[in-house]
């Protein structure tokens, strides 16, 4: 796209280390960003992306090596110092305050008013200009938490413009958007590169850097494994430096052998705790034997149908039938003892007690039954048992079993929830978000137990972000938005486009859907 | 009262007919009760006033700390502790004016005491704010010396033609300095919080911490100040008992107002002309309980009962209204999101 | 403010458990050492001295066997308060109003104790200490039913409680209840029943061993118990136990019930044990103490013995320091409330000490504030 006739550089990074308590994050990266270029920076999730952006932002300071801005070596001693040097970053979790407006937003930490006193008309009209320059439509008195993630994202770019960025870090922007929305990001982010500026574009997912990247830099264990371009580049080559060997980019299984139906739930209408809508009765079934992934962008309601399949969210109306059983608005007790299995979103959050060691979170839902009490008496010497047991099966990587689950890596606070959910028998697995954030050994042994689940005849539903995990493990893809079933179909005959656009909110071409709320 | 409705246009502020109403029908039975006993009607309303004074400076206490992320349940024992020393300095000096400036200033380093805790050494805010009473409690208690005597307290300012507008005059336009400090503060506060750069500041930083870090904010500088302006508020809270209100300093003379003060925050949903409202019901609870005895020969027969009431369940009230409102209002109203949390990096 | 102790061992070598146990009482131990260096500083401000004073103190606390038994005697409601904060605490929940639950514990206790007349002394002290415990828990289970089905914070309605619980034993006490003996104008409640009052075991008072065998079931309970996981995974995780099958809101009655339930045997056994009637204002302060015991102790239950004893010994020696030193006796509430700010910011001692923070369980009371 951009060919610059004398690449100058705008960004540049030597010998950059950093250390945090027990690991490494950063060892001796550098690297250099150009003007009007792209620069992706692949890695898997640990890899040291995140710590890396964070130092040339100023949010961290490095323990060794240089930060250079426009070829002067700079030390950025936090982000007022990165803004006031022209660089802009947005986070993978938006820094946005939910209840203030756009305006508020960008305007923050850069107020304009008279003395003490806000004023926003400028602000207003300055968000209108940046908005038509670069196409990033949004309204300046809007509340943040009315938008889209999509529009989030873009009041994100606006901030970082407003304090007259040119070097703009993108972490992991790609990674609540639908595939359109991704593609209109990237109409957005070669805007800002023919304008001059300069982007440094964060992501694990190896398709959107060979479809955006100028250049590709590869980090692994915190250290820069490889440097490469999109046209010297395939998938599988990246995804080896990725990971530092060979990986299947495809999950084996057999063919599916769906037996009778396990979960069915019928018009479900749940709300959000905001008390706003958010699942509009919706209708989906699965059968013993096979995985039905949930495709959508997150907050299509997916989170409130999986609690209230659960028992932690009250449906507002509709039935959960497990087994044949009308399971609706029952508590997570029940639910649990009827041989449901969930592996929860968030996994800090829900699935563990982050203070109490691993046999205790290995045993956080059955500790009141045999063999782990008699009674309301513990048996500490079954619960020890028990959980030498399973770290051993589920390779658990784990000092001992007293350790507390916190001091455990993200892939293997996820093997302790999936050792704890599958050791017993399972006629319902609902896995949401079961690989997120974790390494790419982690997800290739969950996502092979989930497929043994399958086969050992549990019915699976399968909810996940990312468009390749659900369409890697699933046998039937069910499309979820604004919090309905928009569309099921077999995984084998669906393609990117069709679920991106469905996705997307377009409607199929099959049957219509039920009344819109 | 609903928060919950879908706002298309969030921007259409919407008439608060709740309120309007219930302040209306408040302000024509004033009406008739002054009509009927002119006298115990300016009384009772006067007093109102001056008993909601600690608690409306208390509840703007914790709105500062809160906006900025911070609990802060010593509010108490700030205004214990600047009670005491506010007395003490007018004791040695026999300036009151200087002792209140003095109050204000204890209240500002308790303040910081606090924020120190939760802060810097990241105490649970909750156990900060303890130690903040307990240590009121003893220290006031060691070393007070009874037969201690000043120079009196802080009179009524006349603001002459207003003061004799009728009901209102007496009643807004005839009080001491902290009372109407009170009262100009709820203003300032307001615009404080809801129109300055730093008010946004502020509400970011009890908000979204790390959205406020990003932008170059400095998060715990912000609480800070916060803090420490709010420790101010407790401090003249406690100026006003000993200085205006009684004259004279009493072991835990707080008596729970501190407390009273942030259930009145949480009714007024963190906002200063919400948290006035909520003190006013107090101070009216406090009136009618300090006035009944005055109001006995004029109570009509079917309110009779009230004179023969044990005073211990009068006194029981302010703290059953207390627990009322919170029962009442709580999880209606929506704090700070990062409120109790230290913010770190990572 | 991590769990104590770790658990006691079940096949971990006793020498290992040992030096936990002296690792865990690093800290409290420092704690106690620096505030009373503090409260030095402050009684000579004020004009004493205060080796003479603290002389005094533990003179009037351990010298003898009557300062002893005082020290037990003060000692017994401070246990029961300390583990009722503790154990409240498990829950994540903060139980300022151990004091209004005291009231009422100690006031049903002494109507009890005098109301009737001619039990077997067995049935008679069953039924008080019963009585006192349950008017303790129903206290508390109304600022746990506030919290579970409301969301009012335990802190605000745990100190009205206590304002309310102070008018309401004072009306009872002045009133229904009053001594109508001949001379008396004071409001106190007629004195209890002989065979109402606790008598000592083999020379040790029945209260505190009440109080021992208190502390051994609450560490059971905690430590060894479905129900006490269910206590504890509510505290470290709410939302978890939601997921975990346990309701939030049961464990929120059951743990404040539990909490005001041996903050009434402590009230019951203060006045069936030691004072004989019920006398408002009578140990004023004993919530803010039993907060400074449960956190002194990390709020593991045995450890509340000693830190209860410790306050004890104050308790028991203050009015002696006063009169030796001429340091005014509320010095022990500073002392105190130093130890109580250096047990929670032991992010301070621990620099001083160049010890690491360990991982393990901790109070966490700032969520869910208000909403």
């Amino acid at each position: 796209m951009t060919a610059a006739p004398a690449p100058e550089v705008v960004l540049e990074a030597r010998g950059i280390t950093k250390r945090f308590p027990g690991v490494i994050a950063n060892e001796h990266v550098s690297l250099k960003l150009q003007r009007g270029e792209v620069l992706a920076l692949l890695g898997e999730n640990g890899a040291g992306k995140t710590t890396l952006m964070n130092i040339l932002y100023g949010m961290y300071h490095q323990d060794a090596g240089e930060v250079l801005v426009r070829g002067q070596a700079v030390r950025i001693s936090g982000p007022s110092d990165s803004i006031s040097r022209g660089i802009g970053m947005v986070h993978q979790h938006f820094m946005l305050v939910p209840v203030f407006t756009v305006a508020e937003n960008i305007i923050l930490g850069a107020e304009t008013g008279n003395g003490p006193f806000l004023d926003l008309s400028v602000a207003r009209r300055q968000i209108r200009e940046l908005s038509q320059r670069y196409n990033l439509d949004v309204d300046p008195d809007a509340y943040v938490k009315d938008l889209s993630v999509g529009q989030q994202q873009r009041v994100e770019i606006i901030k970082a413009l407003y304090r007259k960025a040119d070097i703009l870090i993108l972490d992991e922007p790609t990674a609540v958007l639908t595939p359109q929305e991704t593609q209109e990001l990237f109409a957005i982010i070669r805007s800002l590169t023919s304008q001059g500026a300069s982007v440094i574009f964060i992501t694990h997912k190896l398709k959107e850097v060979l479809a955006i990247a100028d250049r590709i830099m590869v980090l692994r264990r915190g250290r820069v494994v490889g440097e490469t371009t999109p046209q010297a580049a395939s998938e599988r080559s990246l995804a080896e430096m990725m990971v530092g060997r060979s990986v299947m980019l495809e999950v084996e299984k057999q063919e599916a052998n769906p037996g009778a139906t396990v979960l069915a739930i019928e018009r479900l209408v749940v709300d959000d705790d905001r008390g706003q809508q958010v699942v509009n009765g919706l209708s989906l079934e699965v059968r013993a034997g096979e995985i039905l992934g949930v495709a959508g962008v997150q907050g299509n309601g997916q989170t409130e149908l999986v609690e209230a399949i659960t028992g932690l969210r009250a449906a507002r109306s509709g039935r959960v039938l497990i087994n044949g059983h009308d399971l609706t608005n029952a508590s997570p007790r029940r639910v649990s003892e009827t041989g449901s299995a969930h592996v929860p979103e968030d996994r800090q959050e829900d699935g563990l007690v982050l203070t109490y060691s691993v046999a205790d979170n290995l045993v956080l839902n059955r500790y009141y039954v045999a063999p782990f009490a008699r009674g309301v008496v513990r048996d500490e010497h079954a619960i020890m048992q028990h959980a030498e047991e399973l770290i051993d099966r589920y390779d658990v990587r784990t000092p001992s079993v007293l350790t507390p689950v916190s001091a455990l890596s993200g892939g293997n606070k996820q093997k302790v929830i999936i050792a704890r959910e599958l050791s017993r028998e399972v006629r319902l697995l609902i896995a949401a978000q079961p690989t997120r954030g974790i390494d790419v050994g982690s997800i290739e042994f969950i996502h092979q137990q989930i497929i043994a689940e399958r086969d050992r005849g549990a019915a699976v539903l399968l909810v996940s972000a990312e468009l390749d995990e659900i369409m890697a493990l699933s046998d039937r893809i069910a499309v979820m938005y604004h919090g309905q079933i928009v569309a099921t179909m077999p995984a084998a005959g669906a393609s990117r486009e069709e679920l991106g656009l469905l996705m997307a909110g377009a409607r199929p071409a099959a049957p219509a859907v039920s009344e819109a709320v | 009262m609903q928060m919950t409705s879908s706002v298309a246009r969030p921007s259409a502020a919407r008439i608060p007919w709740l309120s309007l109403g219930v302040w209306g029908a408040l302000a024509i039975l004033v009406l008739i009760a002054y009509a009927r006993a002119p006298q115990a009607t300016t009384a009772v309303l006067t007093s109102t006033i001056r008993q909601s004074t600690p608690i409306i400076l208390g509840a703007m206490a914790g709105i500062m700390c809160e906006r900025s992320g911070v609990i802060n349940i010593g509010i108490e024992g700030m205004m214990l502790i600047a009670a005491f020393l506010g007395y003490l300095a007018n004791v040695w000096t026999g300036n009151l004016l200087l002792a209140t400036a003095g109050a204000l200033l204890v209240g500002g380093a308790v303040g910081a005491f606090h924020a120190l805790m939760s802060i810097t050494l990241k105490v649970d805010q909750i156990i900060a704010g303890t130690v903040i009473n307990i240590l009121a409690v003893g220290f006031t208690g060691y070393f007070y010396q009874q037969g201690l005597t000043t120079r009196g307290k802080l009179a009524p300012i006349d603001i002459a033609p207003l003061s004799s507008i009728p009901i209102i005059g007496p009643v807004f336009f005839n009080n001491p300095p902290i009372t109407y400090a009170s009262l100009v503060l709820i203003v300032v506060i307001h615009v404080l919080l809801f129109r300055t750069a730093w008010g946004l500041r502020t509400r970011a930083v009890g908000e979204h911490p790390a959205a406020a870090d990003t932008v170059g904010i400095a998060v715990n500088r912000v609480r800070y100040i916060n803090v420490i302006i709010g420790g101010m508020l407790a401090g003249l809270a406690g100026g006003f008992l000993t200085l205006e209100a009684v004259g004279s300093f009493e072991r835990n003379m707080t008596n729970g107002r501190g407390f009273v003060s942030l259930a009145v925050m949480i009714f007024g949903k963190w906002t200063p002309f919400g948290a006035w409202g909520g003190s006013l019901l107090f101070g009216f609870a406090n009136a009618m309980q300090s006035q009944i005895q005055f109001l006995q020969n004029q109570l009509p027969p079917w309110l009779a009962w009230v004179s023969q009431t044990p005073p211990q369940f009068i006194g029981m009230l302010p703290y059953l209204l207390t627990i009322a409102v919170l029962a009442g209002f709580v999880g209606r109203a929506r704090p700070p999101a990062a409120i109790g949390k230290v913010y770190e990096k990572e | 403010m991590e769990r104590a102790a770790p658990q006691p061992p079940s096949r971990v070598d006793l020498l290992a458990y040992g030096r936990a146990v002296l690792r865990a009482a690093l800290i409290p131990a420092a704690a106690i050492v620096v505030a009373l260096s503090i409260g030095a500083v402050i009684i000579a401000i004020s004009g004493a001295n205060p080796l003479v004073a603290y002389g005094a103190l533990f003179e009037g606390g351990l010298g003898s066997g009557r300062a002893l038994s005082r020290t037990l005697e003060k000692a017994t409601p401070l246990i029961f308060g300390g583990l009722a904060v503790a154990l409240a605490f498990k829950c994540g929940l903060f139980n300022i109003g151990a004091q209004g639950q005291l009231l009422l514990g100690a006031i049903f206790a002494g109507y009890i104790g005098f109301a009737i007349q001619g039990l077997p002394a067995v049935v008679h002290i069953s039924l008080a200490l019963l009585i006192g415990a349950l008017m303790g828990a129903l206290w508390a289970a109304i600022a746990g039913a506030l919290k579970a089905f409301t969301g009012a914070h335990e802190v605000i309605t745990t100190i009205m409680l206590n304002f309310v619980a102070f008018n309401l034993t004072d009306w009872l006490a002045d009133g229904p209840w009053k001594d109508r003996s001949p001379g008396n104008i004071v409001a106190r409640t007629p004195t209890i029943a002989p065979e109402a009052r606790l008598p000592d075991i083999a020379g040790v008072p029945l209260g505190i061993i009440l109080a021992v065998l208190a502390a051994l079931a609450v560490w059971w309970l905690i430590w060894r118990t479905t129900i006490g996981f269910e206590l504890r995974t509510v505290g470290q995780n709410a939302s978890a136990a939601r997921y975990a099958g346990i309701s939030v809101r049961r464990m929120t009655l059951l743990a404040l019930i539990l909490s005001g339930f041996l903050a009434g045997i402590g009230g019951a056994v203060e006045t069936l044990g030691v004072v004989g009637r019920f006398q408002p204002g009578f140990n004023a302060g004993l919530g803010f103490n039993a907060i400074t015991i449960a956190l002194l102790a990390r709020t593991n239950p045995i450890a509340v013995i000693p830190a209860s004893l410790l306050i004890g010994v104050m308790q028991a020696g203050a009015s002696r320091m006063q009169f030796n030193s001429g340091a005014a006796s509320e010095i022990i509430d500073v002392i105190q409330a130093l130890i109580l700010f250096f047990v929670a910011a032991d992010s301070m001692i621990r620099w001083v000490l160049r010890v690491r923070a360990e991982e393990g369980e901790r109070v966490t009371l700032s969520s869910g504030w208000g909403s």
